[in-house]
């Protein structure tokens, strides 16, 4: 598959008062030609500023301390104001998270839709604006053509969604970054949203870049998922592998935390504690301290990632050959008996170890 | 992809599990915690201005309060032999107060000239009638500042209770109140000021009255917002629901929680008031002489500004450093009070 | 909006009405006589200038009369002034007063506006310490001090306008207009950047940066527009600041407006043109404020189809 972005060994410093914040640490990941990739984490594990970094809008002090984010051969990172603005709202858009307040409350809709046109195609006002109401048309605003005078407060939550996934698309970007773009609507819109962004997926041939810290939502678009704490990546796999074969005690602890059908006990579990303070990061796994199967080495060193399938990495210490065999919660021994059933009734496609030479990564 | 682990030695304890790891630990807040308003006199603390202003402005309070008892010489004892000499300190050797005077391009010692006996002088010069000009201001900015301060009492007295009567009353009593107050604000404040100034004998009484009746609108309305928001939270709510009277929710949970606004508006009310006793002894219906006040001074002052700058300039540069020292203050404690202002 | 704008009249008459009443007894109660001369004067001689000025009938006659008398427009003879109509009186001087005041407000306001948007583009940098600087001087500074400053050394030392008095037209306007410009400047800039930094904090603001504006098409195109808006609010406390600025400064530059009548009238116990005035001053600043309301509606979308919702 074509890797179309590629971020390397990123790394962002937050400057504050009491000192610098290390919000990002070493990120790795890549997104390939036409999929999803869902960065999943809770509030202030570093998903938002990492896709503002490839969206060059971080804020003022924001330091990017190392890295390279690649796109079509060049280093975004390196662009300057002028070379990434052409980039913005052109191959690489957003969708932000709160409908209610990312549109101009003083410019008609048809206007904000035909913005970006206007900024990067060198087209007409005229064509631009019927451009836009046949964008506002495809997401699915209904009389597109006498709702382009309207303003923002005229429409719902749901609709401003879409109007602001209209500005997104407007221009056919190659990658589409949602920042959360469900989480402030009802749960019978968010659906809306997520089909939406599937059919548009299909329709204009982008990959998305999804960040959500609602796993539910992950598992009706995501072809991949990338789970971040503390500023750090700590495991990513497929979305099957992720959901039936998890491997790193957060993501553990993730996905008990998020209700099911078959949830035995009437009680959801919360994962104790709080993240760690990044002014002063721990050495070792951020998460160990909130981990019930934390060990010393744990305390003492930041785990590397070990390899669970091709596609399929998790950084614990848990899978280190040395380790003692441990078992995860019921819950998640049910999903792992789940996944080996579906895998070998071969509904999930599971490349594990069909082919050899593959050496762990952690020697 | 792999991080580099080859510098770490692994051994046999490396994988030994941690006990169960203590939960409340987790819990445990890494900030020491402080109180709302210990927070922001922290952050007031970073703002130099502000404090800076602060000082000044405790220093301008310490001398106004000594010239209650003591001023260099009397401020309203004429020397009519001593008219309008020029500021002079000591020997007349700092630039600016010499005692000399440009007259007609010859510089002339004015203190020589008007006899003035060896080891007299006048720090800020004197007056068309001889008074001490540096006296005069210190009684001055005192009676100024007490102005201030008076009229921002009937903020407190009548702009607060008001306030918190019309925003938790709601309903009809709350359109009646904010009735009243929109007619009193459509007359623009100085004119009932003016009025109330031509009914009463002038005087340091009837100033502060006349400033009092109208001032207090603006505070009533912050007040009255700011109620009505606190009305919905949950702790009033339950305070009501548990039976407390009114009364005590209003000194024990409402009063709390407006304080910040009440400080601010009250700091932002002071200055209005200094300029306002300066304006309208100005234009000569303030303090009747022979107080001074700012006012009073700046308006004499004018009189001969041309050719006697000096009897201006000062108090035009005192009442300035006050006003801005008030506002830089208020503004200071407004973002202190309101993080979301600032970073 | 309609049935809105005309029960803002209603209201408006109302408080005019009040205070019109209000004005008149407090009047009434002043102490002092209004006659220049009274020391002179004869019973006989108080009697028939009582009788003249209807002073001699009884104070509810006298209260109606001159009720009729606003409505028609006429507020009185001025008891000093060569005993001219205060009606005349106002509408000769009002002439300068209007000048100085809409060049002071344009002034101050645009000034303003610049100045406080620069500041919130460019927060917490010099540009911002300076402007807010300027501001602080612009609201602590009493205009009085300020309009002498200007006399003393702009026309008196330097020479480049005239002292005062209002024979040389525009050039006559340049200072009172300067040294009344600084309250509305000041007030507008801090308003400005407050109401600047808010919006440039928002979310659209993000989001049309996200589109590839660049940060200067991003505040012409949002951040202004939704900033100035609310900056609409503020003009009725401006006028308000003029009003009591122009007393004043009027009065230092001897400009025959209403504001220096109005301290002419105060030191004379001329209460005929004293009223008139009040209620001339109360009208301007509720109409200002009614016209900044409906005006704000028409402005701002959110409020503007508010009204008409219902047919979308």
């Amino acid at each position: 598959m074509e890797k179309i972005l590629e971020v390397n060994d990123l790394q962002i410093d937050f400057d504050t008062f009491a000192g610098s914040v290390k919000a990002i640490r070493n990120v790795n990941f890549h997104l390939n030609k036409g999929e999803t990739l869902a960065i999943v984490g809770e509030s202030g594990s570093g998903k938002s500023v990492t896709v503002r970094s490839i969206m060059g809008l971080l804020a003022n002090n924001a330091k990017v301390a190392s890295g390279s984010i690649d796109f079509k051969g060049r280093d975004i990172l390196k662009l300057s104001n002028r070379e990434i603005e052409k980039i913005r709202g052109n191959d690489i858009s957003m969708i932000f998270q709160d409908p209610m307040t990312s549109l101009d409350p003083t410019m008609p809709i048809g206007k904000q839709v035909a913005e970006p046109l206007l900024i990067h195609g060198n087209v007409s006002k005229k064509k631009a604006m019927a451009r836009a109401e046949e964008v506002l048309e495809l997401v699915g605003i209904t009389n597109a053509k006498n709702r382009m005078k309207d303003y923002p407060h005229q429409f719902s939550g749901g609709q401003r969604q879409r109007i602001v996934i209209a500005i997104a698309i407007v221009n056919y970007p190659e990658i589409l970054i949602a920042d959360e773009p469900t989480t402030a609507l009802d749960v019978t819109i968010q659906a809306q949203i997520i089909d939406l962004m599937k059919e548009l997926q299909n329709k204009i041939e982008t990959s998305i870049i999804f960040i959500t810290h609602d796993l539910g939502v992950v598992a009706g678009i995501a072809d991949r998922v990338a789970v971040m704490y503390a500023g750090k990546i700590i495991e990513y796999g497929s979305v099957d592998e992720i959901f039936y074969n998890p491997q790193h005690p957060y993501t553990w602890g993730l996905l008990n935390s998020m209700p099911t059908l078959d949830t035995d006990s009437d009680r959801l579990y919360a994962i104790p504690g709080t993240p760690p303070n990044l002014l002063n990061p721990p050495r070792g796994d951020a998460f160990a301290p909130r981990n019930p199967y934390a060990m010393q080495i744990d305390y003492q060193a930041m785990p590397p990632f070990f390899k669970v399938s091709d596609t399929h990495y998790a950084a614990t210490w848990l899978l280190h050959p040395d380790a003692p065999k441990t078992e995860p919660p019921v819950a998640i021994r049910k999903r792992q008996e789940e996944f080996r059933r579906l895998v070998a009734e071969g509904k999930i496609t599971q490349p594990e170890n069909d082919e050899g030479g593959v050496k762990d990564d952690a020697e | 992809m792999a991080d580099n682990t080859s510098d770490i030695k692994l051994n046999a304890d490396s994988f030994k599990p941690v006990a169960a790891n203590n939960v409340d630990e987790q819990e445990k807040i890494s900030a020491p915690s402080l109180t709302f308003f210990q927070d922001a006199i922290r952050r007031l603390r970073k703002n130099k201005a502000a404090v800076f202003s602060f000082w000044l402005l405790a220093i301008i309070i310490f001398i106004s309060i000594v010239s209650i008892w003591w001023t260099p010489s009397d401020p309203n004892a004429q020397h009519v032999a001593y008219a309008n000499l020029p500021p002079k300190i000591a020997n007349g050797n700092i630039p600016g107060f010499t005692g000399k005077a440009n007259v007609g391009g010859n510089i002339v010692d004015k203190y020589a000239a008007a006899k003035v006996p060896k080891g007299t002088y006048y720090v800020l010069g004197t007056d068309y009638l001889g008074r001490d000009l540096f006296s005069r201001l210190m009684k001055g900015v005192a009676l100024s500042l007490l102005i201030g301060l008076l009229a921002t009492l009937f903020d407190l007295v009548i702009g607060v209770p008001y306030g918190i009567i019309s925003g938790w009353k709601g309903g009809k009593t709350d359109t009646i109140m904010q009735r009243i107050i929109e007619i009193i604000s459509s007359i623009p404040n100085l004119v009932v000021v003016i009025l109330m100034l031509l009914l009463f004998t002038p005087g340091l009484g009837s100033i502060v009255v006349a400033m009092g009746i109208t001032g207090w609108i603006t505070m009533a309305r912050l007040v009255r917002a700011e109620t009505l928001t606190l009305k919905t939270q949950e702790y009033i709510l339950a305070a009501q629901t548990l039976g407390e009277s009114p009364f005590r929710i209003a000194l024990k949970h409402l009063i709390p929680n407006l304080s910040s606004t009440i400080i601010i508006q009250t700091m932002f009310s002071i200055p209005t008031a200094i300029f306002f006793e300066a304006f309208l002894s100005f234009i000569g219906i303030g303090i009747p002489a022979p107080n001074a006040s700012l006012g009073t001074l700046l308006s004499d002052g004018q009189k001969t500004f041309r050719f006697l700058p000096y009897q201006m300039w000062y108090p035009a540069a005192v009442i300035s450093i006050i006003m801005i020292a008030f506002n830089l203050l208020a503004d200071g404690l407004r973002d202190a009070f309101d993080p979301k202002t600032q970073e | 909006m309609r049935k809105y704008i005309f029960k803002r009249i209603m209201y408006m008459i109302l408080t005019l009405f009040i205070i019109a009443t209000a004005t008149f007894f407090l009047m009434k109660l002043m102490p002092g006589s209004p006659y220049a001369n009274q020391a002179k004067m004869t019973a006989e001689q108080r009697a028939i200038m009582d009788a003249q000025y209807g002073l001699n009938k009884p104070v509810y006659q006298q209260y109606f009369i001159y009720l009729i008398g606003i409505v028609q427009g006429n507020f009185g003879t001025s008891f000093q002034f060569n005993n001219q109509p205060v009606s005349f009186l106002i509408s000769s001087r009002i002439g300068p007063s209007m000048q100085i005041g809409a060049q002071a407000i344009v002034l101050g306001t645009v000034l303003g506006i610049l100045l406080g948007a620069l500041a919130a583009i460019r927060k917490n940098t010099w540009v911002d310490t300076l402007a807010t600087f300027f501001a602080i001087l612009g609201r602590s500074i009493p205009n009085f001090v300020f309009a002498v400053l200007l006399q003393f050394y702009l026309a008196f030392k330097l020479k480049i306008f005239p002292i005062a008095l209002w024979d040389e037209g525009f050039r006559s306007s340049i200072l009172p207009t300067i040294a009344l410009s600084m309250a509305p400047l000041a007030t507008t800039a801090r308003f400005m950047r407050t109401e600047m930094v808010d919006v440039l904090n928002s979310d659209y603001i993000e989001l049309a940066r996200a589109k590839g504006n660049t940060p200067w098409q991003t505040v012409a195109k949002h951040a202004l527009r939704n900033s100035l808006i609310p900056v609409i609010t503020i003009i009725g406390p401006m006028a308000v600041d003029l009003m009591v600025g122009s007393m004043v400064v009027e009065n230092i530059f001897s400009i025959p407006g209403i504001g220096d009548q109005f301290v002419k009238s105060i030191t004379t116990n001329d209460y005929p043109t004293i009223m008139g005035l009040t209620l001339l001053y109360s009208f301007m600043l509720v109409v200002v404020i009614l016209i900044v309301d409906i005006l704000y509606g028409f402005i701002d979308p959110r409020i503007r189809l508010s009204g008409n919702e219902g047919s979308n």
